[in-house]
């Protein structure tokens, strides 16, 4: 590899800058921030493709994708459903409830059963941490994980960080404060990886029940109240907090947890005026997100959708074209 | 109550005996607007122009007692007991604050419950009154309740009152989710499936008597839990009650690891054992139940070593429906406000525990446990003071104390100490001469 420092010029596809030895995207944990960076700069250079009235870049034509979603999701699936029409690729959604999942087949006997038809690559979304890569040593193509239980959600992680280059430019020394559900969240995890590779100031903002062990090291900062996490933030990244949560066991309530963890107009007042606000969704709006602010002139939430479609078609154009690839 | 401005106060020639200074010397001190103005070594100096003058040759004069746990009955059961009552057995009682427990009808488990007993008690209390909120919802144990915004409202402190959390899961919840707001836990270690049918000490006594027994264990076992969740989670965690010389124990050696855990006891468990409860008392029958002689040397020790931070009264009004019943189908619980000090002042002519010592478990560890400005004679404090006559003789009437309930545990105890004065933000609230005759007898 070249001893170069990575840049964040946007290269064009297919100019392969770094080698991706990778067959799978499993996690964000297996990338170096070369291969991120690479990875981001082949996605800004996927942005124009969706905006041209014919969005085609035939690069995967003739190629098979599935996606084999065992959770329930409407803007991921469909977000690598286009991605991989876009690139010409021929895509088969299968979802758990019409699948032989739900007669009892084993997560093995699938991939065995979704192998045999010869795929190129498909796409697992599972509830089970560690059940993508579980799926991906049983079968013969590539594997792209879109979230397995907290474990990680890759895909989203680079998602993020193109919305942020696009609004702030280089990543280094920018601080982020990820905030709400921690403990439970793919998405922080994968940030935190993805941000911490590449020199970001990562924050965590939650109320310690919200707060997995350990996390001291994963983020940079550790902050259970708003004002002082987001005091100077570039960056609001606001996570979903699922309504069983709020039911008294971990927080006591909806309206305890938007007045505390909430974001609004004054808790966003101590971040940095230019401050961008993110929201992976689907929002609960009035939950952890004020409404005016989610559809305020801060929030990059729609932006971020867009983006995830160029990230989708640059990692599945790479993991399918990339002829440096050694390990198939 | 009333936001009139007294005039100042000068208490000269009293004995100051100041905990958090360990301060116990001849002096006098000065009352204006409502906080300590001075404090002065031997006469008085710089007493503004018509200051009251209160002669306290004889008297001791400290911080007011700030009582960690009383019970009332207001809101839903006022028959037993209202904010005023407890208010009026206080202030006779010279405790000038306490805690009042989430344990009412409805249980105060939301800030608009809080508001309501604090707007209640600036009505019609003429002590402060602190309200602490109801860890889980109801108190029963499933859900926490809203710990910021009951925080907002003016709790001062978390607890389920008479009741403990038996689910160690949701207990660790709670005390990070306090942690979150750096609020103090106030929690009963009891565990239920070791009580059981239990009334009493569990023993020969209990055994003789044919009445079930309460093992220390029901006691131990979850205040081991306890305090290895605190740890984890460093929440600000006060044992409401322990009552075994194993729980001391137990808290002697956590202590040396956190500065930030504390554990309580009822004057009761510390002037009385379970050979008062012969035979059948149902005056006596409290919880934690009434322990061994060797149990009560052990706490009162825990209170030398430092190893029990705090003495409360466990105030707890019943009406004599619920407490004239045999032993084991009686209530729990007595009433202590009156009694409190005169109870303590026991372990000081006996020898047992320092004045400085008692004092400061009913004063300045309570105000550092929950964070307030008053249980100390400082320059600027709130000027929450008692004057007593620490000799003074009377026997316990049921019939004189001011309480609307009248389960003490001390009736016709021979006691030897008295309040004179007591005075909250520098008004007098309490005054012996102006008593009822009788109160010494």
């Amino acid at each position: 590899m070249a001893a170069s420092t990575p840049a964040s010029s946007p290269g064009a596809a297919g100019a392969f800058r770094v080698p991706f030895r990778h067959r799978h995207l499993l996690g964000i944990s297996q990338l170096n921030q070369y291969e991120i960076v690479e990875l981001l700069d082949r996605s800004a250079a996927m942005i124009p493709v969706s905006r041209q009235p014919r969005k085609i870049l035939p690069t995967l034509s003739g190629r098979t994708q599935i996606n084999l979603f065992f959770e329930p999701s409407t803007r991921t699936q469909s977000s690598f459903e286009i991605a991989g029409k876009r690139l010409g690729a021929q895509v088969t959604n299968m979802s758990v409830r019409t699948s032989s999942v739900a007669k009892g087949e084993t997560l093995i006997d699938t991939a065995a059963t979704l192998n045999a038809m010869q795929p190129d690559v498909i796409i697992v979304r599972h509830g089970a941490s560690g059940a993508v890569e579980l799926l991906s040593q049983k079968v013969g193509c590539s594997v792209i994980n879109a979230g397995d239980g907290a474990h990680e959600h890759p895909t989203q992680a680079l998602l993020d960080a193109l919305t942020i280059r696009q609004h702030k430019g280089d990543l280094a020394g920018l601080t982020v404060a990820i905030c709400g559900d921690i403990a439970n969240s793919r998405v922080a995890r994968s940030n935190l990886l993805l941000l911490g590779a590449m020199n970001v100031r990562t924050r965590v903002v939650a109320p310690r029940t919200l707060l997995p062990r350990g996390v001291e090291a994963l983020a940079t900062e550790v902050f259970n109240d708003m004002k002082s996490g987001l005091e100077g933030a570039d960056v609001v990244m606001m996570l979903r907090l699922q309504h069983e949560r709020a039911s008294g066991k971990m927080i006591p309530s909806v309206r305890e947890y938007y007045r505390f963890y909430g974001l609004d107009e004054e808790k966003l007042s101590y971040a940095k005026p230019d401050a961008i606000v993110m929201h992976p969704g689907p929002m609960n709006r009035g939950v952890e997100i004020d409404p005016a602010i989610a559809d305020g002139p801060r929030s990059v939430i729609t932006e971020q959708v867009e983006m995830g479609v160029a990230v989708r078609m640059a990692v599945l154009d790479t993991l399918l074209s990339d002829p440096t690839r050694n390990d198939q | 109550m009333s936001s009139q401005v007294s005039r100042p106060i000068v208490i000269a020639n009293a004995r100051i005996v100041d905990p958090a200074t360990n301060r116990d010397a001849p002096g006098a001190v000065l009352v204006e607007g409502g906080r300590i103005a001075g404090i002065t070594n031997g006469s008085p100096q710089g007493v503004p122009d018509g200051a009251e003058r209160i002669d306290a040759r004889g008297l001791v004069v400290s911080p007011g007692l700030i009582d960690m746990r009383v019970f009332t009955g207001e809101p839903g059961h006022e028959y037993r007991e209202t904010l005023a009552t407890a208010g009026e057995a206080a202030a006779a009682g010279g405790v000038t604050s306490f805690v009042l427990m989430p344990d009412t009808t409805p249980v105060i488990d939301d800030g608009a419950l809080v508001d309501f007993i604090l707007r209640r008690a600036q009505a019609k209390a003429c002590i402060n009154v602190l309200p602490a909120a109801a860890l889980t919802r109801g108190l029963r144990g499933e859900e926490i309740t809203e710990y910021g915004l009951l925080q907002e409202a003016g709790a001062v402190a978390l607890t389920d009152g008479r009741a403990s959390i038996q689910s160690a899961g949701l207990l660790r919840a709670a005390f990070s989710y306090a942690r979150n707001f750096d609020m103090p836990v106030i929690h009963q270690p009891a565990e239920y499936s070791l009580i059981g049918e239990g009334v009493m000490n569990e023993g020969l006594l209990a055994s003789v008597s044919g009445l079930k027994g309460i093992p220390v264990e029901a006691e131990t076992v979850p205040l081991a839990r306890d305090l290895q969740l605190a740890a984890l989670t460093d929440v600000r965690y006060h044992a409401a009650q322990i009552s075994t010389g194993a729980s001391v124990e137990l808290m002697a050696a956590a202590k040396r690891r956190s500065s930030r855990i504390s554990a309580g006891i009822s004057i009761n468990n510390l002037a009385l054992n379970e050979n008062d409860v012969a035979p059948y008392r149902t005056f006596f029958k409290l919880s934690p139940p009434l322990r061994s002689e060797d149990d009560r040397r052990a706490v009162i020790d825990g209170l030398n070593s430092g190893a029990i931070d705090t003495i409360h009264s466990a105030h707890d009004p019943q009406d004599s429906e619920v407490k004239r019943q045999p032993f084991a189908e009686a209530s729990d619980g007595a009433i202590g406000l009156e009694t409190l000090l005169a109870a303590a002042l026991r372990l000081v002519h006996s020898g047992d525990v320092p004045l400085l010592t008692i004092l400061r478990a009913m004063t300045s560890r309570p105000a550092e446990i929950l964070g307030l400005a008053s249980g100390r004679l400082a320059v600027g404090a709130p000027a929450d003071l008692i004057l007593f006559d620490p000799d003074f003789p009377w026997v316990v009437k049921e019939g004189l104390l001011r309480s609307r309930s009248r389960n003490t545990a001390f009736e016709g105890a021979r006691m030897q100490g008295a309040v004179m004065h007591s005075f909250v933000a520098g008004r007098p609230v309490f005054s012996h001469a102006a008593t009822r005759e009788g109160a010494a007898t």
